[in-house]
């Protein structure tokens, strides 16, 4: 079995181009590999080129989260449960439509809420249906809590929704009661661990029909410290027994302004370190996702992009769009998409000593798998670990994640501390362009700026720096550090 | 006697969907309970379907304009941090 080698800190293999990517995926049947070839939250080669987008059809729920607010709408805000503007079936239709054709990389449609898919099922598959009709090449998938799954799987299946995503946060129930405070379950308000127990029960039942039937199935588990973070490793090996291709363990958001129990009762979220070492933990036993941007359910575009303003409702009814030209167009950029893929993939081997420690490398970009962005513009960094044994990449941390609220936003002081603080254990950070005093703030930190990488792919700059690092003495090998 | 929705209400249609009567409709500012059709569940559930699923604390209210689900109910918040 392939399977063993995932996430190990002397995983990935030896060149640039396969790095991370092959690793993560190349443990799949070759069916799978397939699927997920161009879905950009399952590939984290395709998140580099394909887009997706989320229409927000489903506002109700059905359950009570412990880091969620209903209450909640912003359009500044980016993670889940959060949007702007509720979408009737043929609205999101229509925009849909519209997003096909102006941003032709769209592979993606999904339904993520901002309530629960299926607590919404009629809105929900009205929109799958219209998408299979009229846009037939867009891939289908859902995001759910799993408390009606198991009613609703002969319909998924008959729509050729062809990947779910099942938020588990326990298998244990005495876990359960501390993130669910209740459900809704046959006509009552059910609490506590008795709640709990029905949703982790429908969960995992839920989870396994989907698997018999041929649908993949990705888990998304919220890392929350002194609750479920010590659990999680039991959910990674409970899912993968039952045939999840994917598990993502995302940190948790918490700030008091966004008005949850977490948030108000000062319920912390993981540091990246802490993310990152509970994610190669869980890695040794399954696929993990280490791209995931935890979206909002009407986020439009690349992953780490939202482009949701340029296609408000407003907008969408104002556009002319031929689908069936949108089509041959989405088709054509696809074909270019593979055939720059298929030549990227030349492999070039890593040239260190083999006692060099590892790095933290952090890296600007806005999508295509190029160093492309200015420092000064990062909404987020992409971290790479670089080693002997290749460059893998480790996932984005998040700079807004940490905004502290609108007040201190726009202070340009402030964003470099947030910055600095993301980029904790980070050794090295590789933008298009870094100003003069970031430059200085980041030399003092002891990261080493790097602007001369500009628009070169991510992972072969990455080896290149390291190598460069390694040349220089400045990586000579330190056994303790590995895996801290 | 009828239940009704306060301006609390965030229009996430929960209640809209579980009522056994059709009695909620999506309305501005916020859904509202029809009077003549709501029976407070009475002979169908032994709980208020959109008070059992609504997740907004003090959106509803019974139909003696008692709030079913007071502030720190659903979310375990303490109030004084409620807003």
């Amino acid at each position: 079995m392939e399977l063993s080698v995932l996430g190990q800190q002397a995983s990935g293999c030896s060149n640039t181009s396969c790095g991370s990517t092959a690793a993560q995926t190349s443990a799949l049947p070759e069916a799978v590999r397939a699927k997920v070839h161009n879905h950009p939250c399952y590939s984290e080669e395709a998140h580099h080129y394909y887009a997706r987008m989320h229409v927000a059809v489903a506002p109700a729920c059905n359950i009570q989260c412990n880091y969620c607010n209903r209450k909640y709408d912003c359009a500044n805000e980016s993670r889940p449960g959060v949007v702007s503007e509720l979408l009737t079936p043929e609205q999101a239709l229509a925009k849909v439509l519209a997003v096909g054709a102006h941003v032709p990389q769209m592979s993606v449609l999904g339904v993520a809420g901002p309530g629960d898919p299926l607590a919404n099922p009629e809105r929900t598959f009205a929109t799958f249906r219209y998408i299979a009709t009229h846009a037939p090449d867009i891939k289908l998938c859902l995001s759910t809590n799993g408390l009606t799954l198991p009613e609703h799987v002969e319909e998924i299946v008959a729509l050729k929704v062809d990947h779910v995503t099942i938020t588990i946060n326990c298998v244990d129930p005495e876990v359960g009661a501390k993130i669910y405070p209740w459900i809704f379950w046959k006509h009552q308000r059910v609490r506590g661990r008795k709640a709990a127990e029905i949703l982790i029960r429908q969960q995992q039942k839920g989870l396994e029909m989907l698997v018999e039937r041929g649908v993949l199935v990705k888990v998304n588990s919220v890392m929350i410290p002194g609750v479920n973070d010590a659990h999680l490793q039991e959910v990674s090996r409970t899912v993968k027994a039952k045939g999840a291709f994917l598990h993502n363990v995302m940190p948790l958001i918490s700030a008091p302004e966004h008005g949850t129990f977490f948030g108000l009762t000062g319920q912390r979220g993981p540091t990246p370190l802490e993310l990152q070492a509970l994610q190669d933990a869980c890695g040794g036993d399954m696929n993990m996702m280490r791209h995931c941007r935890q979206c909002r359910a009407d986020a439009v575009g690349l992953l780490g992009e939202d482009r949701g303003q340029e296609f408000t409702m407003d907008k969408v009814v104002t556009m002319e769009i031929d689908a069936v030209a949108a089509q041959a167009k989405r088709a054509a950029i696809a074909s270019a998409i593979e055939a720059h893929r298929a030549a990227s993939a030349t492999p070039v081997e890593m040239d260190v000593p083999v006692a060099t420690r590892p790095i933290l490398v952090a890296v600007t970009s806005s999508g295509g798998g190029v160093i492309n962005q200015h420092f000064g513009h990062a909404k987020e960094f992409l971290v790479y670990e670089a080693s002997p044994a290749g460059v893998r990449f480790l996932g984005p941390r998040k700079v807004d994640a940490y905004c502290t609220g609108s007040a201190s936003c726009d202070e340009e002081e402030d964003k470099m501390d947030l910055a600095l603080r993301v980029l904790e254990g980070c050794e090295a950070v590789l933008s298009a362009k870094i100003g003069f005093a970031p430059w200085e703030k980041l030399e003092a930190a002891g990261i080493t700026p790097n602007g001369a990488h500009a628009w070169e792919p991510i992972e072969a700059a990455v080896q290149e720096v390291y190598q460069d690092m390694a040349l220089s003495g400045k990586l000579a090998p330190v056994p303790l550090r590995v895996g801290a | 006697m009828a239940y009704s929705i306060t301006e609390k209400c965030v229009n996430c249609f929960a209640c809209e969907l579980v009522c056994p009567s059709r009695a909620i409709t999506e309305a501005k500012p916020v859904f509202v309970i029809s009077a003549a059709k709501c029976t407070e569940c009475n002979g169908a559930f032994a709980d208020p379907q959109c008070a059992s699923i609504c997740p907004v604390e003090g959106a509803i209210l019974d139909g003696s304009g008692v709030v079913v689900n007071p502030p720190g109910s659903l979310t375990g918040i303490p109030t004084p941090l409620a807003s």
